[in-house]
């Protein structure tokens, strides 16, 4: 058996306060969300293992790192994935042929959501595709969602994000042309 | 050492006269349980667990209908859900029992052993008692037959059909219905997204804070699906100290850290050896290999969002060997 090893080391400084003990501040507790500028990733300590085997990454290292709505695959069981990205901006035009969920991690994200007038992909379509400009249909709404609000892109409408100031999502979704898979990159034991 | 024929008998036995709980048999695996123990027989040897954990993991495999792949109460006892069927067993993924040829293992219909978990925790719990409940928030096991708490054993795994919040669907937590703002997240914020809908289409236009609706969760380490796509779940769901099992993966299972921290010990599925520990932080997300068991520690209550595949293809994919033991290679 080999010796324990740290396979990666914090990147990032404490994020909010009291975060290296129990956090006990005021006699109540501190509960520590990551953020973008804000976040302190975790490790792998080996034992008898390969640490690539966890495909570990961190949501907003990923943002940080990424180009904006890049859409980085951070996680992938079969061709279901979830992606990471972020929202800076207006992104382009998004649509799908089956529902997808969006995740708001950190910050303010505006989704605007059109029904096509006619669908824009075949019904077995599988994860998101480009919808080029804004297209043609009813505005069925929008969403304003900041950190920990989860909503739903539904099946066979167009959207788009916009964000004020760059924040950070994850959509749950399939794997498809827009989604980027890049694990060396993001992962510990590739390039981290 | 192993049967592999269905065993089809079961029974409760008397209440006893000295500590007031009874006794079950499943098979030749005999359950009893005193002021302070939980004590497993099988033919070939003898196993005790402190009450507190043997209820607590009892609880996970009957809320989790024996869950993915194997379900070990600790080193020694636990169950393999084979889909229809299940495998009960002592020592059968404990390195040491397997040498000394004390290893038990024994087959029973899923439908059959289930009624047999129930009855029994339901008869061990005692009043005030919540194996659902981080040990800070519940009463104690220990003793002689006080009551019951059939209250809390026999909740419901909570199941949105596509969203929580949807028209028709699970619907947000609020202190009206019963779920406040645990002791530990008193901090995290109960906004709601803002949503417009255009008129027609308020069944589609939809948005929650899961966060908010984690904080209150009255339960720990018990999953509840939140989103559905297709077999893609998301199953959030929060944790405060032990992970009361060590689950023994059949299929890759993804974890998404979304608040505090967990520590994850990893070990060999077949052995029980030590491979790694993982520690994940807010942001943190990795897939548990489908060759390990793992459980894990939280300090302080956190948000976990554990990912699953719950395809049908899956079982048959892991009887023939082609289930991947790792989701991607790089």
């Amino acid at each position: 058996m080999r010796a324990a090893q740290h396979a990666s080391a914090a990147r990032h400084s404490a994020v909010a306060a009291g975060d290296e003990e129990t956090p006990l501040a005021g006699g109540g507790y501190t509960t520590v969300f990551g953020a973008l500028n804000d976040y302190r990733k975790g490790h792998i300590e080996i034992i008898d293992d390969d640490p690539k085997n966890y495909v570990f990454s961190n949501v907003f290292e990923i943002a940080e790192t990424c180009a904006p709505y890049e859409r980085v695959v951070a996680g992938k069981n079969f061709d279901y994935v979830i992606e990471a990205g972020r929202a800076e901006r207006d992104s382009p035009w998004f649509t799908n042929a089956h529902d997808e969920f969006v995740l708001c991690m950190d910050g303010e994200i505006e989704v605007r959501l059109i029904k096509p007038e006619a669908p824009l992909l075949a019904p077995d379509a599988r994860g998101a595709h480009l919808a080029g400009a804004a297209p043609a249909g009813a505005k069925m709404g929008r969403l304003v969602l900041r950190r920990g609000h989860q909503g739903l892109l539904p099946k066979g409408c167009a959207y788009q994000f916009s964000a004020a100031r760059p924040s950070v999502f994850t959509i749950q979704t399939v794997l498809g042309p827009v989604s980027v898979e890049k694990w060396a990159d993001i992962c510990i034991g590739g390039g981290q | 050492m192993s049967e592999t024929a269905i065993r089809h008998d079961f029974s409760a036995e008397p209440v006893s006269n000295v500590t007031g709980y009874r006794a079950f048999t499943a098979g030749s695996f005999r359950f009893s349980r005193d002021e302070y123990f939980a004590t497993i027989e099988w033919p070939k040897g003898r196993h005790q667990m402190p009450v507190d954990a043997f209820l607590r993991a009892l609880m996970r495999d009957i809320a989790w209908g024996f869950f993915y792949g194997t379900v070990n109460f600790d080193a020694v006892f636990g169950t393999t859900n084979l889909y229809g069927q299940v495998d009960m067993f002592a020592g059968r993924y404990n390195d040491s029992y397997r040498a000394a040829g004390l290893d038990w293992q024994e087959r029973f219909e899923a439908s059959e052993l289930m009624p047999l978990f129930k009855e029994m925790i339901s008869d061990w719990t005692n009043d005030g008692y919540d194996p659902f409940a981080a040990p800070q928030e519940t009463d104690a096991p220990w003793g002689r037959k006080n009551g019951g708490n059939d209250a809390a054993v026999t909740r419901q795994r909570v199941t949105a059909r596509r969203m929580v919040g949807l028209p028709g669907d699970t619907q947000p937590r609020t202190d009206e219905s019963g779920y406040p703002v645990n002791r530990m997240f008193a901090d995290v914020p109960q906004d709601a997204p803002l949503v417009e809908a255009e008129p027609g289409f308020e069944d589609q236009v939809c948005a929650y804070n899961l966060f908010a609706y984690l904080s209150r969760s009255d339960v720990t380490w018990n999953p509840s699906v939140c989103s559905v796509l297709e077999d893609s779940l998301y199953c959030p769901t929060t944790e405060e100290f032990i992970l009361p099992i060590e689950h023994g993966n059949d299929r890759v299972e993804w974890f998404m850290q979304l608040s505090d921290e967990i520590t994850w010990d990893v070990k060999d599925k077949e052995t029980g050896k030590p491979r790694a520990k993982v520690t994940m932080r807010a942001g943190d997300i990795a897939a548990m290999p489908a060759d390990i068991r793992h459980q894990g520690y939280s300090s302080k209550r956190s948000m976990l969002l554990v990912w699953e595949n719950a395809s049908n293809a899956i079982p048959e994919m892991i009887q023939r060997g082609e289930a991947p033991v790792t989701p991607v290679q790089f």
